[in-house]
């Protein structure tokens, strides 16, 4: 490789599957690229610090300790009532917990990604957090969205697809987030026992498919990944049980002589769970309880639909908006063949030649347009609220994609013209805070390496000031992209 | 470079200087039609039978259970017909459906038959058959084949939606604040965008988009902008609790917002917005509750246009859509899942309303599709390309072959609008 495409390669290895260059990063990438972001995905991945970061059950204890009385009231006012009301209920005064620890959890991972120097494997780990996507503006996960990352997602990244997947779909953020805890089989004990009492109210017992929907279509098969309207169903009865754990919910069938299992953890909660062998894709699933519906996952984390999948997925955001068939074909294979080893998934994204070909291939999202100017610039962060500001003004707010098919990955959904007013004005904004710190100058070079254009490194020297040359830099359609 | 202000600095790069890249991306001057539509996307799936819930089919009551919506007492839907009546929060549609200002419609749906929203997002605003069939919509498609090419649009929002993505000019606007930016600083990045030909556009549809808006709507802007500046200081995270009751607000600041476009002579003759927030699986409620809230805010979104509109009214007409509906019965969590046929509205002063066009499949469990949801028995397209042809004048040989690909059988619906 000769020095400027070695240059290239290391603009490519910083900016598109890092998180944006910081000073002096280039230097270090460039003696080997590839080396560099394979060392990045070696050993655990770190444990995200900050203060007052807690677990799940914690913050879903406090919650559901707040709400206690109060649901108690109403639980003794009107004898017998409804047992899937309890979580949604409490979610009413949920936000006066959940907001300060929203912030902490964001504010911890705008840190990191600001500060790490695994940038790649922080890339991945927002990757699988946005194909797992839950979104804040459902309140109930307003508090453990955060915790989810942390918890399931972080821990997994590197390791086996199988384990991620299990991981995610039992923390109570996504089984909350599609409310899968109080889906009730229709021939469940739950179900019988409260049969007359839903005649009367009119009230169905049943199970709500939406999990069950969202696994096959948007985290496994994908949505042409060949399973029917019945297969969802079932699957959805399959896992009809997989709740949370807590007295709040387990109370009303105490006569049923079972325990609640532990606030705020995953539960089984049998009572709720279908019963009967399943069929599911063309195979059979045995009665059994809580594994029947594990099995089903394991088996849906293996299908090559899966791998192809997410194969593409991972080459769209890594690589180009029209992912290269190759690199699809290349990255489907390393998952099959390593059954879903995602560190060796990764090493094949690295070694897909095409993946080195276009420097500057992807527009930036928001987060990374913010995330690449405070990691280039090396702005110090506002206290909490404050330095989240950014996020809400250039339109992508943390862990709120809207939707559980998590934020769109290609140009066209970002690149309007307003949009980009608006990046330009932010940029310029920062620019005026930080423009007589940093010299936009020499900056220009060290973070965008070979990658700088000649119009661009003029635009900076002809600018009237310090300020305008950063904007310039900001502006530039060479910091646009990644 | 001397100081101008905005206005000066577009007219100045428009006619003569700064290098010449920005051209009047938004000019309207040849408009051939006068006529303005709008198009509302509801994403998440709108439940239609609670925006227009048939309480005359026999088993509309038992389906629905606990959000069932009732024929009298204090919050009963407000008729239609025999079968069909609205939502109690949509007063003013059910004002607007008296004036014959608006035409309900149900059991419809696009050509999709599958249940993942984004799929069905993707074909509603495609225009064609399948998920991702096409890379550009069906509204932009229709504007680029009027005569002259010289009518656009405009998208509410920060960036430009599938429908209307394609080979016309549509710009996208939200409020910025953008004051702080000079004009000199912005001639040199209109400088530095040259040799890109997307920044160049985006760049030079935003500042034109942003004159206009300045110019029309400075009042508006001044309200919103303080809106802006209030949610996003310390309240960033206090909104969320205030989320869906604001939601309804801000679906009105951006029916404003379009307005001020739509109402210029020489302005984009097409606006779309979106909203979300419709994917009911849990706790939907009936009369009260999560859903009615949203629907209010659309309410109050669509009588804000037309009190804005003013004259301009009379020539217009709004599509409000949704990607399919829900099932017919509640499920488990007092909620409904993705189902197929769904609920529309076709509203404006050039709608000839005051009427439900619904081929009606009942609600009995042998006439549900798949058993389930209700059956679609009109294609929305039909509507689309009425209202296309009749309103706005898009040949029906453009229709075919490049609006809407392959709709042969989803002939044109006559008579939708007032002539």
């Amino acid at each position: 490789m000769t020095a400027t495409q070695n240059s290239i390669a290391a603009a490519i290895a910083a900016n598109r599957f890092g998180l944006g260059a910081r000073p002096g990063e280039l230097a270090l990438a460039a003696k080997d690229p590839e080396s560099w972001l394979a060392k990045q995905i070696k050993g655990s991945p770190p444990v995200l610090g900050g203060d007052g970061l807690r677990p799940t059950s914690e913050i879903l204890k406090q919650a559901l300790e707040l709400r206690r009385d109060l649901v108690e009231a109403r639980r003794e006012k009107k004898e017998g009532g409804d047992p899937t009301k309890s979580l949604a209920a409490a979610a009413l005064k949920l936000p006066a917990v959940y907001r300060p620890v929203y912030l902490d959890e964001v504010y911890a991972r705008f840190s990191h990604a600001v500060a790490t120097d695994r940038p790649f494997l922080e890339r991945i780990t927002q990757f699988w957090t946005n194909h797992f996507a839950v979104s804040i503006d459902k309140i109930a996960v307003l508090g453990i969205a955060g915790a989810m990352e942390r918890e399931a997602i972080r821990p997994n990244v590197t390791g086996s697809f199988t384990r991620l997947l299990m991981a995610v779909e039992k923390h109570p953020a996504m089984l909350l987030y599609l409310d899968n805890q109080t889906s009730i089989g229709p021939n469940s004990r739950a179900a019988r026992l409260l049969a007359r009492r839903a005649r009367s109210s009119g009230r169905k017992v049943d199970i709500n498919e939406n999990l069950a929907r969202e696994i096959l279509e948007l985290h496994t098969l994908g949505v042409d990944g060949g399973y029917t309207q019945a297969d969802v169903t079932t699957f959805a009865q399959a896992i009809s049980g997989w709740s949370i754990g807590g007295e709040d919910q387990g109370r009303r069938f105490a006569r049923l002589g079972l325990d609640s299992g532990k606030a705020g953890e995953f539960f089984f909660r049998e009572v709720f769970h279908e019963p009967g062998a399943k069929r599911l894709l063309g195979k059979s699933y045995g009665d059994d309880g809580v594994k029947q519906g594990e099995a089903i996952l394991g088996d849906l984390a293996q299908r090559p639909e899966t791998a192809r999948h997410i194969s593409t997925k991972l080459a769209r955001h890594f690589i180009a908006d029209a992912p290269p068939k190759e690199s699809v074909e290349r990255l489907t294979h390393a998952w099959l063949e390593s059954r879903g080893n995602l560190a060796r998934v990764y090493e094949a994204l690295i070694e897909s030649p095409e993946a080195w070909r276009e420097p500057l291939a992807k527009f930036k999202t928001p987060v990374d347009y913010i995330h690449s100017s405070y990691r280039a610039l090396a702005i110090p962060l506002r206290e909490k609220r404050r330095a989240l500001q950014p996020f809400e003004a250039l339109g992508q707010r943390n862990l709120m994609p809207g939707s559980p098919a998590g934020w769109p990955d290609t140009s066209a959904d970002w690149d309007g013209s307003s949009a980009l007013l608006k990046r330009i004005a932010w940029a310029d904004a920062v620019a005026q805070r930080m423009g007589d710190q940093r010299n936009a100058r020499e900056l220009a070079p060290e973070i965008l390496g070979a990658t700088l254009s000649e119009s661009t490194a003029k635009a900076i020297a002809r600018a009237e000031s310090g300020t305008q040359a950063m904007t310039m830099l900001m502006a530039s359609p060479e910091f646009m992209r990644r | 470079m001397k100081p101008v202000s905005r206005r000066g600095f577009l007219e100045a790069s428009l006619f003569a200087g700064a290098s010449g890249v920005i051209a009047s991306r938004l000019a309207f001057a040849n408009a051939p039609t006068d006529s303005r539509f709008v198009f509302v996307l509801l994403r998440g799936a709108l439940d239609g039978l609670s925006a227009v819930p048939a309480v005359g089919d026999p088993d509309y009551a038992a389906l629905r259970g606990q959000i069932a919506l009732a024929k009298s007492g204090s919050d009963a839907a407000l008729p239609l017909d025999g079968t069909f009546a609205l939502h109690p929060a949509l007063t003013f549609l059910h004002s607007s459906y008296a004036a014959k200002e608006l035409a309900v419609l149900h059991a419809v749906a696009s050509p999709y038959r599958e249940r993942s929203h984004f799929d069905g997002q993707n074909v509603l605003e495609n225009g064609g058959v399948v998920p991702h069939g096409m890379a550009t919509g069906w509204i932009n498609r229709a504007i680029s084949s009027l005569p002259a090419a010289s009518a656009s649009g405009v998208a509410l929002g920060a960036n430009v939606p599938l429908a209307m993505r394609g080979p016309a000019e549509v710009a996208s606007w939200s409020p910025t604040r953008i004051a702080a930016l000079d004009d000199d600083t912005l001639a040199r990045i209109t400088d530095l965008y040259a040799a890109d030909p997307l920044l160049s556009r985006r760049l030079a549809e935003a500042l034109e988009s942003d004159a206009i808006a300045n110019d029309a709507q400075a009042a508006a802007n001044a309200e919103v902008d303080a809106d802006m500046a209030e949610d996003s200081g310390a309240n960033v995270v206090e909104r969320d609790a205030n989320q869906r009751r604001n939601a309804g607000r801000r679906y009105t600041e951006t029916a404003r917002a379009a307005v001020g476009f739509l109402k210029r002579e020489d302005g984009p003759r097409v606006a779309m917005f979106d909203t979300s927030g419709w994917d009911t699986h849990a706790n939907e409620g009936g009369a009260q509750g999560q859903l009615a809230v949203r629907l209010r805010g659309l309410d109050a979104a669509l009588a804000a246009l037309k009190e804005s509109l003013g004259p301009t009214w009379r020539k217009t007409v709004v599509l409000v859509a949704t990607e399919f509906g829900r099932t017919a019965a509640i499920n488990g969590t007092r909620g409904t899942d993705h189902g197929t046929g769904a609920a529309a509205f076709l509203l404006g002063g050039a709608v000839a309303g005051g009427r439900v066009l619904a081929d009606w499949p009942g609600l009995a469990r042998a006439a549900l599709y798949e058993g389930r949801d209700v059956r679609p028995t009109r294609d929305l397209r039909s509507v689309m390309k009425g209202v296309l042809r009749d309103h706005l004048g898009v040949s029906p040989s453009a229709l075919e072959s490049k609006v809407f690909p392959e709709s042969a059988a989803a002939r044109a619906t006559d008579g939708l609008i007032r002539s």
